[in-house]
């Protein structure tokens, strides 16, 4: 099986063999490096920009306003805050030419914690990314749901924000990419770059098949009907754990995968807490204005006489940074024990 | 945007050259053609500024007092949609080359009446924040500096094509402080990847109440563009005559060799920053369509009766286009949610 950063590469090269991708970019995109994470190794139209994001961004929007298709990198969500003017621009250029201009463009980037990253590779972005008015922001949570979402990315008129549980980058799905050859090894050997010298490397592409995961659509990963978790990309792989073990114990959760943060899947949420009553969002986002809020205000307004419980929001502590030693950010982004915690406390709670 | 600019200007060459050999450069037809759109553009800018302090629009800004430059730099423009063509990356003081390209002057009083009509933005952007796919111009937003780098991904794209097409930067002296003008010198010159742009700057000597040496150090700001081997130069850009043959050069030099080339055109700024500083005349600024109206008045290329009738007749363009703008409606509450995807997909999460 593909890990997520194989099926980033899978599924750029077929942006560029197929959906008309001339420009993947950012800084160490191009060769030798192929990406920080080998996301980007081995494709035909990568290259290495200057180390400048808003010049990056400002490229991308260009690319697409003169009507052609690109890949931008933001080698690590926290560097990206330095654009948010050039992202709101993006996100108005269809809105403010009253139709008139599109920006069809994908930016991908690195988020999240749980690499030990500290205070510049570990934070979150989905949480401003949710304020981009103009914007889809979609997150994978697996190899195989990456690849069909930065497919739609790509052929989506809209700018997307692609964010990359970074954590996640090495994790095997349990699903073959269509087209993906079944031995990890076989993979590897077509697709990774070698150690060392990498002049006279080519890769050699699987025959790679469309696959498409439709952005705004969400997926339940485990049915339950006691209590609802939501959650997307690395800890939606937690929630699922949780859900595994409490199942032990005879609790019964439903886990749904949001995928994307805007547009939501709330006809799938709003189906599965009027089955629950009790519902919790969970994310590594800072938690005072947190998506989650939005959600969980959403559920309170329309499924208030339905609930059997406080919806609650487990996202990461509001303090300015993740710091390096495991003690502060395993205190800092939501945990596993703090998942299964208030899952127990919710569905505790009497009405 | 709510200082008074007082202090005259700092600039000490802006006025044109007196010589009437300087005429004899460009053909007569041009000339009175560029005074003819000059003289169109500032009446235009005059007329909205009129409709601002008439209380028929809520903001004013624009660029009177730069037409000697935005002139000849519309009339040379390879005009057109898609790769192929120019782009244009403009800021908010290019009436005079939208006017050049033939805008007409009831789509400029549409926009600053933020009416439905307006083509650029359906009421929804300040006056002189135009847009206009079919010529490649490409959204002027309020922002100083961001239209520095934006401009180098359609360069990107043209030099991909490879049609001697190339893109059209605008900005002013007060933007160039910003990082992105920075990045546009360094994205646009990289050695094997030279984009095919003309960076410009318009350089009026103030940013809103801040002077030039207020901001600079630099002698001229084209000396910047030279650190990264960008061919540059300084020009009057009140005089249209060496505007024009400026931006005809350096448009030939950048089509023929895909390279990146830099103007800095000093120039006035006539009725200060916008309507945040009252919008009033600045008699101190020379005056470029006053001194080249004066020179081919001098020359015989014009008489008085012409050139009297020519403002008139722009006059009555200018005012009849307000009456008419007046009776029509503005952009409907429940269009807020139109345009905000493409096709019109729902964006109002209450529908989701």
């Amino acid at each position: 099986m593909a890990n997520m950063a194989q099926a980033i590469r899978m599924a750029l090269h077929y942006g560029e063999e197929n959906l008309g991708v001339k420009d993947i970019f950012g800084e160490d995109v191009g060769a030798p490096l192929g990406g920080a994470f080998t996301a980007t190794q081995g494709l035909k139209t990568a290259w290495n920009s200057p180390l400048d994001e808003r010049g990056i961004i400002g490229m991308a929007m260009g690319i697409a306003m003169a009507g052609e298709r690109c890949v931008a990198e933001i080698q690590f969500a926290d560097y990206i805050f330095n654009t948010i003017d050039l992202l709101k621009i993006a996100g108005n250029t269809h809105w403010v030419s009253n139709g008139q201009y599109s920006m069809p463009l994908v930016v991908i980037t690195p988020v999240g914690a749980g690499i030990r990253g500290s205070v510049y590779h570990s934070h979150s972005f989905d949480a401003w990314a949710s304020r981009l008015q103009g914007w889809k922001v979609v997150m994978p949570s697996n190899a195989l749901d990456c690849y069909g979402l930065l497919l739609s990315a790509i052929e989506d008129p809209n700018p997307i924000l692609f964010l990359q549980p970074k954590a996640l980058m090495r994790s095997r799905g349990e699903e073959l990419i269509p087209g993906e050859p079944e031995s990890e090894k076989e993979l590897k050997a077509m697709i990774d770059a070698p150690i060392g010298d990498r002049s006279k490397w080519k890769p050699k592409w699987p025959k790679l098949e469309k696959y498409t995961v439709p952005i705004g659509k969400g997926k339940i990963t485990r049915q339950g009907d006691q209590i609802t978790v939501v959650s997307c990309g690395r800890h939606l792989l937690l929630c699922n754990e949780v859900a595994d073990a409490l199942k032990q114990e005879g609790i019964s959760v439903e886990v749904i995968d949001l995928r994307s943060i805007y547009p939501y899947d709330w006809a799938m949420i709003k189906s599965s807490v009027q089955k629950t009553g009790r519902v919790l969002f969970v994310n590594e986002d800072t938690e005072v204005t947190n998506f989650g809020e939005h959600l969980a205000y959403r559920v309170t307004q329309e499924l208030f006489y339905q609930l059997l419980a406080r919806p609650r929001v487990l996202a990461g502590k509001n303090v300015p940074g993740i710091g390096l030693h495991p003690n502060l950010e395993d205190a800092t982004v939501p945990q596993k024990h703090e998942i299964e915690r208030d899952i127990r406390e919710i569905l505790a709670e009497v009405p | 945007m709510s200082k008074k600019t007082t202090a005259k200007s700092t600039s000490k060459t802006l006025s044109t050259k007196s010589s009437s050999a300087e005429l004899k450069k460009l053909p007569k037809e041009l000339l009175i053609q560029m005074h003819s759109l000059m003289v169109k553009s500032r009446v235009l800018e005059e007329r909205l500024i009129k409709i601002y302090k008439a209380g028929d629009a809520f903001f004013w800004i624009g660029g009177p007092g730069e037409e000697a430059f935005g002139v000849p730099l519309g009339l040379q423009v390879k005009k057109g949609q898609g790769p192929e063509y120019d782009y244009l990356h403009l800021h908010y003081r290019c009436t005079p080359t939208l006017i050049a390209m033939g805008m007409p002057m009831i789509d400029s009083i549409r926009l600053i009446m933020n009416r439905a009509t307006d083509p650029s933005t359906g009421g929804r952007n300040f006056s002189n924040h135009y847009c206009y796919p079919k010529w490649n111009v490409v959204p002027v937003s309020s922002p100083i500096e961001v239209q520095y780098i934006q401009a180098l991904g359609t360069a990107h794209v043209q030099k991909r094509h490879n049609k001697k097409a190339l893109t059209i930067v605008t900005g002013g002296d007060a933007g160039t402080a910003e990082g992105d003008f920075a990045s546009c010198l360094v994205w646009a010159s990289r050695k094997g990847h030279e984009l095919p742009m003309l960076i410009t700057v318009q350089n009026n000597f103030w940013g809103i109440s801040t002077s030039y040496h207020g901001q600079h150090g630099e002698t001229f700001i084209a000396d910047r563009a030279k650190a990264f081997n960008i061919r540059s130069r300084v020009i009057n850009g009140n005089d249209p005559i060496e505007s024009y043959i400026a931006i005809q050069e350096e448009m030939d030099y950048i089509r023929k060799t895909g390279k990146p080339s830099f103007i800095e055109a000093q120039l006035s700024r006539l009725y200060g920053h916008s309507s945040a500083s009252g919008a009033n005349l600045n008699t101190q600024e020379v005056d470029c369509l006053k001194e080249f109206e004066a020179k081919l008045l001098k020359a015989g290329y014009l008489k008085e009766k012409e050139v009297q009738e020519l403002w008139q007749s722009y006059e009555q363009e200018g005012f009849e286009a307000q009456q008419l703008v007046r009776s029509e409606a503005g952009p409907a509450a429940e269009t807020i949610w139109d345009h905000v995807f493409v096709n019109n997909e729902n964006a109002d999460w209450r529908k989701f």
